[in-house]
């Protein structure tokens, strides 16, 4: 099994979870949104967290070895950004991981679920343009044999900003 | 001032090649736009403008640290769908949103009659159990108790990363038949 297609088990006990230090809990906190966009942007973080750069981007880098930050970058609006929508299919128990190995090699695909209903496998498909969405969506339904069903957004009322965790 | 060899590019392909450079994420370097603007063909000061103007145009939602909540505690989500009135849909994400209790909130377009389902929205917690003390919460706080839904509790992440609308292959891949 190639990494790609590891699953994570979201059933991960708690004693899994990641030690961090205070100054790694306010940087989670307080940059989801906003990052400085100035010449030295962890420069800017520390002065306003009272620490060195060097002490932000070693910070960084071990959370992000950790897995703990994806990445540090722009999230879109995709409605404005290209054509996308939220797709499902019911996948046999029995072909599960191979169907999700399948959907998740396409890289058009971001975001890709196990969910507890008849119709398991949930992911977002996001392409430059509607054709190109729906040449993927019946390139998948192809590949796999399985009818892949759409939810396209109408209308947003509360999109993701960012995330406060409660680090109790 | 950049020196380039060629001649200078458009801007559009320019900023595509900002794009598709930021989707593995800002390098941890200090000079981090700059970085990119090598990468690109642009100066730096191209790189943090276009970021603004992505910003201000709302092309973006947000610039900053995105986060795998797994990874710090919250393992469990679930996402809750229901089925309201049109008349009513508008009034009742606007109040699912105020509650402070999701992480988002779409009017979806429903798909046939087994799946009437047209208000979405994300519930997190660090146990199940929080996840649906958090939906009781919800449903009292927006009188959804009697409205029809589905909990669709995720058991299984196969892939989570941005948003890749930016492409170095245009085309869909070709699959073989299971």
């Amino acid at each position: 099994m190639s990494a790609l297609t590891s699953p994570t088990s979201t059933h991960t006990p708690s004693t899994n979870t990641i030690e961090l230090s205070g100054l790694e809990k306010a940087i989670l906190s307080d940059y989801q949104k906003g990052f400085p966009l100035t010449p030295r942007p962890f420069y800017t973080l520390a002065s306003q967290l009272g620490c060195t750069e060097a002490e932000v981007l070693a910070c960084l880098q071990r959370l992000q070895q950790l897995g703990v930050i994806t990445r540090i970058g722009p999230v879109f609006n995709h409605r404005r950004a290209g054509a996308s929508t939220l797709a499902a299919l019911r996948a046999p128990v029995g072909q599960l991981q191979d169907i999700a190995e399948l959907i998740n090699a396409y890289d058009e695909v971001n975001h890709n679920y196990l969910r507890e209903h008849d119709l398991n496998l949930w992911f977002v498909v996001t392409a430059p343009d509607a054709d190109h969405l729906d040449a993927v969506i019946r390139n998948m339904e192809t590949a796999t044999g399985l009818k892949v069903r759409r939810f396209p957004m109408v209308r947003p009322y509360h999109i993701d900003l960012g995330f406060r965790p409660d680090f109790d | 001032m950049h020196v380039i060899s060629s001649p200078p590019p458009d801007q559009t392909s320019a900023q595509e090649r900002l794009r598709i450079a930021l989707q593995d994420g800002l390098p941890l370097s200090p000079r981090p736009y700059q970085a990119l603007a090598q990468q690109c063909g642009l100066s730096e000061q191209d790189v943090i403008e276009a970021l603004l103007t992505w910003e201000q145009s709302r092309l973006t939602r947000r610039f900053g640290i995105v986060i795998n909540h797994h990874k710090i505690g919250y393992t469990s989500n679930a996402m809750v769908v229901w089925e309201v009135a049109d008349s009513e849909v508008n009034r009742l994400g606007a109040a699912i949103s105020r509650t402070g209790l999701v992480s988002l909130c779409y009017q979806r377009r429903p798909d046939g009659p087994d799946w009437p389902y047209n208000l979405y929205c994300m519930l997190h917690g660090k146990s199940r159990e929080e996840v649906l003390q958090r939906l009781q919460r919800l449903k009292t706080q927006c009188g959804l108790q009697d409205t029809p839904c589905a909990v669709l509790f995720s058991l299984r992440q196969y892939k989570q990363c941005g948003g890749r609308y930016a492409h170095k292959r245009p085309s869909a891949p070709v699959k073989e038949a299971l």
